[in-house]
């Protein structure tokens, strides 16, 4: 279902987008696709432990190997400090993100980098790889979040004490942090409650499943200044980083954006280019490194496996009165689990006036998380989403309705503190309950579920610069990866503004040397913050033509305006003059027409989602199938429909992965069993229907055509709408994800 | 008067208080007036993010809040 | 280490190149040719994103050694398009919106023309099943799965194939 508006001429619309072409015909260039001449190419050794001390390492023999060019070990990077920078969840901790991209005395998970080769072959780096000699002291393991909590667990970091406790820890243990959110009376709220459901459930660690490995070519020149090609969230975050982790100048270095294919968060952080980097340096050629799959998925990503457990109350009509979570979230070797968000949004679609929320950020002896969609918001949501189900069951009440009485609304203060601004929670699942999917008729062994999720969405540092060339073309740039169709997007804002067609202005993603700092493609945040920019740069340039027309005519500014692309005279005393005559005169009226804003804006509006989920279960087998699937959620407004359905259906489909299938499994010694796309079942085309969209619009007062993020909200309620259209199938309420056919099965045969 | 909502972990410091009343024409204004009145919680604000009516704010110090501002810190957040 | 001089037949055209024995079809057109719209996305023949069309059949062509196609006919992404005009399974993936960060999408198009040539008017599970091979993890596969129908829709329609050349 798509909704059309009337008033815009391109804001709404679905033209072809600009990338297009060199996508369908092979020519664009991914991170892998870039080379040089004569460049050499990298390898990382990575350790076959999931924790040990690294005794030694011996690189006499690697060294001497044909073709070896340069080595690195941690002992090569600068042993930087403990010190916590913005960009990611809770802060990017440098020290940990040198230690995690090239180990220094321990390993903490198996696939952690313990040394980087490039050689003039690919095979020739990776002998010399193998012939590296390590010597470990191997160190127990902690391999859960039940291990890695309990007093006794080894400890992964001697330094690390939890933060946030009610009285300073005397010692170091493996829970970097405790989060604490609470408002309200809750013995009062029990007290009022007539219904009380608590349950525990847990979610196993998923990775963000990209289709590109990470990939990087590093060009560094004999004066130490660098060049990167590399696909990523952002490449200016990716110079920041690289240039902090290798003790570098910001300003040495060049990151150039690789079209990215894929990233869903994970690409936000750097694992490969400081080595190239250094390797390339030490080598003084150019180095070229890609991940195979098996380090994707053993050294990059996850996202958080999770414990939790949530008792909510409710009084029989249907008001919610109390409400607590304990959830604790894997961060993987080092502190920064997406726990924060956790807290945060578990509740944040409920108006609940006794809460006491607390959180765990745990170390454990597996790959360190990054963010992933939401981060933190879809595994929350599947517990809270599976209890207000459950609650609807005992009070009788139909699950839509439930919500609705329940349902946060502009005033309404979230349960983390700051009141809502204008949102669509309400639309959302007043078009659920509307739409014909929900009152469809099911068969045996059919179940229906329902589920929301909120998810902040964020603005951020933003440059765009909007330039009009001597035919009347115009070329609109920003420094942000197009990850999903934001160059069409920011090309319509431009096109609706400038009064031009959308194919005669071409979008660029500017490398970091061509344009002011952005911060990444993340947070939902490109068509709002960049889109703001994009518009304000637009009008500038439209003040700045009119103003020049009245030049040219010698008329006051006033007498000027600017319509359908062209300056117009308000009398009538002149003929209009087109964008392509006011350019190719520009030199005449005061040089190029050009306009670069930069902003940071605040006002990202909210997103919420609800989600109807149809499925069908196979009692032989435990397959859980779904029949049919129905995605509605506020966009503010729709740039450009299709590529908010895709964020839509994209996000839908990634969270029923999460539901029914994907899962790290790790062996007894903590080794990731199936660091493969065969053995790690993401969805493929076959397991799904056609993903339904409902697009709502509560424009957004704070971005100028009412732009909300879209990208995230859509993968956080899936897998409670899913667990909530199991039960319905089979009276089984399924609280561990994966639901994989033998948990089914398992639970199938639990009568 | 901008409305300053201490989060839970901060309450300590506080004496219990989860919210007070402060005057402050900017965020590097309230953070040194807080500091007079509950030493100690300009270190521990150091790593939260700023809310300011509801808007997270990188590198607030220099954000001017209006007379009726509220002011929330939270874990930070940048999505995925 | 001595190199294999290999002929085959490229998207058309009787080419040769020197490869390693050990060397995938996928490497050889990457690296050794310059052919980087097939894409690598695992090596290990679960992904797709290296599909190519080898005398007729889909293949992961990071299974299949570059030795192989020695008097064979080689399909890539790069050939799909005419001189002046795209296949309309582009033109459907296009106006579709078919893809998102495009790193599938060669692979998607390549099993999808596969399927076309052996079936030209599948049903949605027929066209499903024909791209079970490819991994998207962007779009959820819907608007591929209608691209497909769409291109199948026009190119057994005269009118709507002159239309779109």
């Amino acid at each position: 279902m798509t909704t059309t508006r009337t008033g815009y001429k391109w804001v709404g619309t679905r033209p072809v987008r600009h990338d297009g072409l060199d996508k369908v015909t092979g020519r664009a260039r991914f991170g892998a696709d870039y080379a040089t001449a004569g460049m050499l190419h990298g390898v990382v050794l990575r350790s076959p432990h999931v924790h040990a001390r690294i005794l030694s390492i011996d690189l006499t023999e690697a060294a001497a190997m044909p073709g070896v060019k340069a080595i690195i070990t941690g002992a090569d990077l600068p042993d930087i400090p403990d010190e916590t920078g913005t960009g990611s969840e809770g802060g990017i901790n440098f020290r940990d993100l040198s230690r995690n991209i090239l180990a220094r005395d321990k390993v903490l998970y198996e696939g952690h980098p313990v040394a980087a080769v490039a050689a003039v072959t690919l095979r020739a780096a990776q002998r010399a790889a193998e012939a590296i000699e390590v010597d470990y002291e191997i160190l127990p393991a902690v391999l859960s979040l039940e291990e890695a909590m309990e007093d006794d667990a080894p400890v992964l970091h001697d330094d690390l004490f939890t933060l946030g406790l009610d009285s300073p820890p005397d010692r170091p243990s493996n829970i970097s942090r405790r989060r604490v959110i609470a408002r309200g009376d809750l013995d009062a709220g029990w007290e009022e409650a007539d219904v009380v459901v608590e349950r525990e459930y847990t979610t196993k660690a998923v990775h963000q499943g990209y289709i590109e490995p990470h990939a990087v070519v590093a060009e560094t020149g004999e004066d130490g200044r660098s060049t990167l090609w590399c696909s990523s969230q952002g490449h200016f975050a990716m110079r920041t980083y690289t240039t902090k982790v290798l003790g570098w100048e910001p300003g040495d270095m060049k990151v150039i954006p690789a079209e990215i294919g894929g990233g869903f968060g994970g690409k936000t952080t750097i694992y490969l280019e400081p080595l190239a980097a250094l390797l390339s340096r030490r080598a003084g050629r150019a180095v070229k490194m890609v991940m195979t799959r098996s380090e994707v998925f053993r050294a990059t990503g996850p996202t958080s496996g999770s414990v939790m457990r949530i008792k909510m109350g409710a009084r029989r009509d249907g008001k919610l009165v109390a409400a607590t979570a304990w959830m604790a979230y894997e961060a993987g070797a080092f502190p920064g689990s997406p726990i924060g968000p956790g807290v945060m949004t578990v509740l944040a679609c409920y108006d609940i006036p006794n809460v006491l929320i607390e959180g765990y950020d745990v170390v454990l002896n597996k790959p360190k998380v990054a963010a992933y969609r939401a981060p933190g918001a879809p595994m929350a949501a599947f517990a809270a989403e599976s209890v207000v189900d459950e609650l609807a069951e005992e009070l009788g009440i139909d699950p839509i309705e439930l919500r609705l009485r329940n349902a946060v609304t502009e005033g309404v203060r979230a349960v983390y503190g700051p009141k809502y601004r204008k949102i669509g929670f309400v639309e959302t699942l007043e078009e659920a309950r509307d739409h014909p999917h929900y009152s469809a008729p099911l068969g045996p062994w059919q179940g229906r579920g329902v589920a929301s999720g909120y998810w902040f969405n964020f603005g951020g540092e933003t440059t765009a610069t909007v330039s009009i060339n001597e035919d009347g073309t115009a070329v609109v740039m920003s420094g942000c990866p197009d990850i999903g169709g934001t160059r069409a997007a920011l090309a319509q804002m431009a096109a609706e503004e400038l009064g031009i067609d959308v194919h005669r202005i071409e979008p660029v993603v500017a490398d970091t040397h061509s344009i002011g700092y952005n911060d990444m493609t993340g947070g939902s945040r490109v068509a709002f913050a960049v889109g703001i920019a994009v518009v304000d740069a637009s009008r500038q340039l439209i003040d700045d033509m009119c103003a020049r027309a009245a030049l040219i005519w010698d008329v006051p500014r006033e007498e000027v305006e600017w319509v359908d692309g062209r300056a117009q005279s308000v009398t009538g005393a002149a003929a209009p003059l087109t964008l392509e005559e006011l350019a190719s005169g520009s030199g005449a009226t005061g040089g190029p027409l050009s306009a670069t804003v930069t902003v940071n804006p605040r006002g990202a509006g909210a997103g919420f989602s609800t989600q109807i989920c149809d499925v069908e279960v196979d009692p032989d087998t435990g397959l859980v199938t779904v029949l049919r699937y129905t995605v509605v959620q506020d966009a503010g407004r729709a740039i450009h429909p299709d590529y908010v359905e895709g964020q839509m259906q994209g996000g839908a489909v990634q969270g029923i992965g999460w539901a029914l299938n994907e899962e790290y499994i790790f062996d007894r010694n903590g080794v990731m069993e199936n660091p493969g796309f065969l053995d790690y079942r993401m969805p493929v085309a076959s397991d799904l229907p056609m993903i339904d969209t409902v697009i709502v619009e509560v424009p957004n007062p704070d971005h100028p055509y009412g732009v909300r993020g879209v990208g995230e909200t859509g993968i956080i309620p899936p897998m409670a709408a899913v667990a909530n259209a199991v039960y319905a199938a089979t009276g089984k309420r399924m609280q561990d994800l994966p639901m994989s056919p033998v948990r089914v099965l398992e639970a199938l045969s639990g009568d | 008067m901008a409305r300053v909502f201490f989060p839970t972990a901060l309450q300590q410091l506080t004496g219990d208080l989860e919210e007070c009343e402060i005057e402050a024409s900017t965020v590097r204004e309230l953070f040194v007036r807080l500091e007079d009145r509950f030493p100690g919680i300009r270190e521990q604000l150091a790593s939260a993010a700023v809310a300011i009516d509801g808007d997270v704010v990188p590198g607030a110090l220099l954000e001017r809040l209006e007379p009726d501002s509220e002011v929330h810190f939270l874990p930070a957040i940048s999505g995925g | 280490m001595s190199r294999t001089h290999v002929t085959c037949v490229l998207n058309g055209d009787e080419i040769d190149f020197l490869c390693n024995d050990y060397q995938t079809l996928l490497s050889a057109l990457r690296d050794e040719l310059g052919m980087i719209g097939t894409k690598e996305g695992c090596g290990t023949g679960d992904c797709g994103a290296c599909s190519v069309i080898l005398d007729g059949q889909l293949v992961c062509s990071c299974l299949v050694f570059a030795p192989e196609v020695e008097g064979r006919r080689v399909e890539t992404i790069e050939g799909l398009a005419e001189v002046d005009h795209l296949h309309p399974l582009q033109d459907s993936f296009l106006e579709g919106a078919a893809f998102q960060c495009g790193v599938c999408t060669p692979g998607f198009l390549m099993a999808a023309k596969a399927l076309l040539d052996r079936n030209p008017s599948p049903t949605e599970t027929e066209v499903r099943y024909g791209v079970a091979g490819n991994l998207c993890r962007c779009t959820g596969y819907d608007k591929i799965v209608r691209s497909i129908l769409d291109a199948a829709a026009r190119m057994s329609d005269p009118e709507r194939q002159k239309e779109a050349t």
